[in-house]
């Protein structure tokens, strides 16, 4: 299709049956990793650090080899890490630091 | 105010500015270009455009919009409706 050209990799409507496998649909739980990127996503957002939709911006600018291999609450804490270093909230050397006690 | 009633014939833009730089869109690929029907105004709300650049956000009129789904995606019966939310800003008269 030509007007998948200008396609951006993460606008996957209607392109289902030619690139993604079929949808697990069933319930699974949620990893104690995947409760603390929401919860920490709510913390941001009532703090008015970041807006869902700054978060949706985030993931759809991961690159496209990374997008597919990353899961959906790895690639929320993607997003939220790019946009507190873009605006300052905290610094690489702040976020190395904290990597580093862990 | 709205531009488009229940039942106006519209047309989505053919508009690509993923291509042109960091852009956050909520009209999917498919739909540019085509035209749908109004089926109902959601309410105006910030657009998500800006807010995803934590930009100022001015409120803009929502729609639900449907679509012929066979014609859109060569699949289903005739019919079949897509029924896709879409900002107004993204939206001309057909």
């Amino acid at each position: 299709m030509d007007r998948d050209i200008a396609r951006a990799h993460h606008d996957l409507g209607g392109v289902t049956k030619f690139m993604c496998a079929p949808i697990d649909t069933e319930p699974h739980a949620l990893s104690a990793f995947d409760k603390q990127v929401d919860a920490l996503r709510q913390v941001l957002s009532l703090k008015g650090l970041m807006t869902v939709d700054e978060l949706r911006r985030g993931i759809e600018e991961i690159p496209e080899a990374e997008y597919h291999r990353l899961t959906y609450y790895q690639r929320w804490i993607r997003s939220m890490t790019a946009t507190l270093l873009r605006k300052g909230v905290v610094t690489e050397a702040e976020l190395a630091a904290a990597l580093e006690r862990r | 105010m709205a531009a488009f009633a229940p039942g106006a014939a519209v047309r989505v833009k053919d508009d690509w500015p993923e291509s042109r730089g960091p852009a956050h869109i909520r009209t999917p690929h498919y739909l540019r270009g085509l035209r749908g029907r109004v089926v109902r105004r959601l309410g105006a709300f910030a657009n998500p455009e800006d807010l995803a650049f934590a930009r100022p956000a001015e409120r803009r009129s929502l729609y639900h919009v449907a679509f012929d789904q066979p014609s859109v995606w060569q699949e289903g019966r005739p019919g079949d409706e897509l029924l896709v939310e879409i900002f107004e800003h993204w939206l001309e008269p057909a």
